[in-house]
């Protein structure tokens, strides 16, 4: 109901400014019209302002009117390493073509290359940001298009550095095919809802390629995570659906491909996990959906802790990961059913591609190596060999009622 | 010495063992390529015969063959042929013949099937293991008259870098498990080829678990170029250092 | 030529050389007698460096054999029990240790005289004892050493055999060569050499020539005069002790 009304008002809005054109101000260096200020103070709402290339020092622009801004192969706006570069507090504006670069760095001011306040209807795209504090920074707005921009950073310490795309109290925004390097967190959201994320990459961030908190009811589609810091970690919401994203070479002792916290009714579907540390790891989770997923290649595939309950994993293929699955404990109150394993060493003999006997995806040695980390080294020698079929044998540690019933004997198709 | 050598080869072929052993490699690696087209699960499963079968025949073998060389060596001692000579021929032979054995028996399928860097990486570490045991086992050889005992020498030496060492690691790190352990454990790993090469092999196959919990001590000792020294020339002087001392022993040793 | 030094050996608790010292001369021909595990054969492994003694020197030619391995391409050696890679045959034997040596001036006399050609593919393992030992004659004296030693070498052969050898032995040391020879067969001692060297319990006890040895005691045959040495030894002993 309340997104058809703003998409109404919105069509509306469009209708007016076709119809009354607006007036187009050139800005440039050798020409009349040197200052992107000046410019802004003379147009009315409704003007588009054309940028020529060229270097603009003009410290901070604060924008208060509905105005198209676009840039004609990238001129450049710096920020003297002093200052907030762009401040929209305006409905309706577009920012295209732009390179911001050189904003400043403080620690009790959030200093952005485009900071948004208390704004709807806007169009961020095909921008390029580079050595910036934080990238684009919205609050408090909504009907947000932040597309096609290129975030990068090259600040070798986290304090010096914020964030890429940062969302606080934001609803109804769509983040399409940014690239984001060299951030704090590569996208950072709390208190964001109905916002729809999709093909973004998100790689060699500082801290987490992905963050949010209490942003509920959001949809992830067709996004990398690469080799950040810390990985991607989601806290404190529900109605999280994560498909076809990628997660992939997250490597550190405190790093993730995933991690969960606090997640409830969730729905995660088609993702690869691809070399991380762990997978995934989640705790105070539950009734989340795991399907389709592809775990290959890492430290664990999923670290499950005693604290979630009614997750569901079926149909994900768990392939060369050193363990599958390692919980901290004896009571499981999760589901684990007709995944394929590529460790499963039972038979089919009724050839219904479903082994007969059930596997136990969590090995002996994962839980003594989760006790005493060190022991990792003795990995794949006879000792260990011995002590886990001792275990398979005979299930002293692991927990008796962690397996999947069903799995399958060949991996599970996705494309 | 290349004469002496040929003589000794010879007699390696003529015993047949070392075809039977190259077969058993051709075959149970063929076999492996066959169940599983995933080359990095078949480089996982030929690591088990890399730790465990390819260090068991060498020195069991080596042991045998010298001890049948007896003959042999007495009717070379006398003649204008080194002490040395003899010793080192006897080795290069053996060493040579079970190294040949072992690239052709799992180097060759995985050059057909397609292994990768982590299958070169394996050979490399089942050549250098076949060459440490061939060195336990003249060491074994040398140090006592009897062919039991040597054999018995021999399979604990096996057993010992197979198992007991790893049990005794575990105890360690599991005992001291509050302390900081890396930089000891690095060097107790370095005392056992077994586990060094196995390490090397970890450093390939489970990169991301050995990230995540030794954080990149490891890695970043292991694969930087001073640590690739360092285990190499750990692994070289676990090759010369008993085959060194065997020497010693024989040259001194009355036939 | 060869002069040995002082020579100690010890295999634990056995004293198997003590204190031995003995100058062998090119030209000469010397008898080693003892009984059984006397030390006869370990004296004459010693010289061949296949034991090495635990102190003592052993020379050669004027030069320590300690480090050298050169001088033993001077030594034709028959081995009491000759032991040999038993998968191989007569003929891959000798041609191995034919390569092995390298020289171009052979003596193949012994494997025409005991018709080796014949059973040149035969394997070592098949071979019967007396086989072996023609086997083993034929390489001692295959190089034309300047040095033969030769540990029981007519032991298991026919007396056909024992008769090629001994006139073998008897040709080489005509010749001027230095032999060494071991063996129960007193008789045989008594044609093939010159000189005696009697050890016991690891002592050598007596050195001399044959003619020395038969003056001394006043008998006409080795084997007599051996005996009668021995006897009036152990007179000597027992008034000491």
């Amino acid at each position: 109901m309340l997104i058809q009304r703003y998409s109404l008002i919105s069509l509306a809005w469009c209708f007016i400014t076709l119809g009354s054109y607006g007036h187009t101000i050139v800005v440039d260096r050798s020409g009349k019209n040197k200052s992107i200020k000046r410019a802004i103070a003379s147009a009315q709402p409704g003007d588009t302002i054309r940028i020529k290339p060229g270097n603009y020092r003009e410290g901070n622009i604060v924008l208060e009117k509905s105005l198209v801004i676009l840039g004609e192969n990238y001129p450049v706006l710096d920020g003297d390493h002093k200052f907030e570069i762009l401040t929209i507090h305006a409905h309706h504006v577009t920012i295209q073509g732009l390179a911001f670069i050189n904003t400043g760095v403080a620690s009790i001011n959030d200093l952005a290359a485009i900071k948004v306040l208390d704004s709807k209807h806007l169009y961020i795209r095909n921008n390029r940001l580079e050595n910036t504090f934080f990238g684009i920074h919205l609050s408090n707005s909504s009907q947000v298009w932040i597309e096609n921009n290129e975030l990068h950073s090259d600040v070798k310490t986290e304090h010096q550095i914020g964030n890429g795309i940062h969302l606080w109290k934001c609803n109804h925004i769509t983040i399409n095919s940014n690239k984001v390097r060299g951030h704090r967190d590569g996208i950072y959201f709390e208190f964001v809802t109905n916002t729809l994320i999709t093909g973004n990459r998100s790689e060699g961030n500082m801290r987490y390629g992905l963050h949010f908190m209490f942003s509920h009811n959001n949809e992830y589609r067709d996004n990398h995570f690469v080799n950040n810091g810390a990985g991607v970690a989601v806290m404190y919401t529900a109605g999280v659906k994560m498909i076809n994203n990628t997660f992939e070479h997250n490597w550190g002792s405190s790093s993730y491909g995933m991690l969960l916290k606090d997640i409830r009714d969730s729905y995660v579907k088609g993702n690869v996990f691809i070399q991380n540390s762990v997978g995934i790891f989640m705790e105070g989770s539950s009734r989340i959906e795991f399907t389709e997923n592809t775990f290959s290649k890492n430290g664990y595939a999923v670290k499950l802790q005693a604290s979630c309950d009614g997750n569901n994993f079926t149909r994900n293929n768990f392939s060369a990961n050193t363990f599958d699955i390692a919980t901290n404990g004896s009571l499981v109150l999760n589901k684990v059913n007709g995944n394929y394993w590529d460790k499963y060493e039972g038979y089919d003999l009724n050839r219904d591609h479903v082994g007969d006997v059930p596997y136990r995806p969590v090995s002996m040695y994962a839980m003594i190596v989760e006790e005493t980390p060190t022991a990792v080294l003795l990995w794949r020698s006879f000792l260990v060999f011995l002590l886990d079929r001792a275990e398979k044998a005979i299930p002293a540690i692991t927990p008796e009622n962690l397996k999947d019933d069903s799995p399958s004997m060949k991996p599970y198709d996705f494309n | 010495m290349a004469r002496i050598v040929k003589y000794v080869f010879l007699d390696i072929l003529r015993t047949r063992f070392i075809l039977l052993y190259t077969a058993f490699l051709l075959i149970s690696t063929i076999a492996l390529f066959q169940l599983d087209s995933d080359s990095s699960k078949v480089v996982m499963s030929l690591l088990n015969i890399v730790l465990m079968v390819v260090p068991l025949i060498s020195i069991v073998f080596a042991t045998i063959h010298f001890y049948n060389s007896y003959e042999f060596i007495e009717l070379m001692l006398a003649q204008p042929v080194k002490r040395n000579v003899i010793f080192i021929s006897e080795y290069a032979a053996v060493a040579v013949s079970l190294c040949v054995a072992f690239v052709v028996g799992v180097g060759i399928p995985m050059l057909v099937y397609g292994a990768g860097a982590s299958g070169v990486t394996l050979l490399f570490c089942g050549i250098v293991l076949t060459l440490v045991f061939t060195s336990l086992a003249f060491l074994a050889s040398v140090v006592t008259r009897d062919k039991a005992k040597a054999i018995g020498i021999a399979l604990l030496f096996w057993f010992y870098f197979s198992l007991i060492y790893d049990g005794l690691l575990l105890w360690i790190v599991y005992t001291f498990s509050d302390y900081p352990l890396e930089k000891i454990t690095l060097s107790l790993v370095a005392l056992n080829p077994v586990d060094l090469a196995r390490i090397i092999m970890l450093l390939q196959l489970d990169i991301s678990a050995l990230m995540g919990y030794t954080g990149a001590f490891y890695k970043d000792f292991l694969g930087s170029n001073l640590g690739a020294i360092a285990s190499a020339g750990i692994l070289l002087v676990w090759i010369a250092a008993p085959l060194a001392w065997a020497q010693r022993i024989f040259s001194k040793k009355d036939l | 030529m060869i002069s040995i030094k002082q020579v100690h050996k010890t295999f634990g608790k056995l004293h198997a050389l003590n204190d031995v010292s003995l100058e062998l001369a090119s030209g000469k021909s010397y008898a080693l007698i003892g009984p059984n595990g006397s030390g006869k054969t370990t004296l004459m492994k010693s010289i061949l460096g296949l034991v090495v003694p635990t102190s003592g020197q052993i020379y050669f030619d004027g030069k320590l054999i300690a480090r050298d391995w050169q001088y033993r391409d001077k030594i034709g050696y028959m081995p009491q029990i000759g032991r040999y890679p038993e998968n191989m045959t007569i003929g891959q034997l000798i041609d191995m240790i034919k390569n092995i040596r390298q020289q171009d001036t052979l003596d193949e006399e012994l494997i025409d005289a005991f018709k080796l050609y014949k059973m040149f593919g035969k394997r070592m393992h098949a071979l019967s004892g007396g086989t072996r030992q023609k086997v083993s004659a034929a390489l001692a004296f295959l190089f034309d050493t300047p040095v033969l030693i030769l540990d029981e070498p007519t032991a298991g052969l026919d007396p056909v055999s024992v008769e090629f050898l001994k006139e073998k032995i008897q040709h080489e040391k005509r010749r001027g060569k230095l032999l060494i020879i071991t063996s129960h067969i007193l008789s045989d001692l008594d044609e093939l050499t010159t000189d005696v060297a009697y050890i016991y319990e690891g002592k050598l006890h007596y050195s001399n020539s044959i003619e020395a040895l038969k003056t001394e005691t006043g008998e006409k045959r080795l084997g007599k005069a051996i005996a009668t040495m021995i006897t009036q030894k152990q007179l000597i002993d027992s008034i000491n002790a």
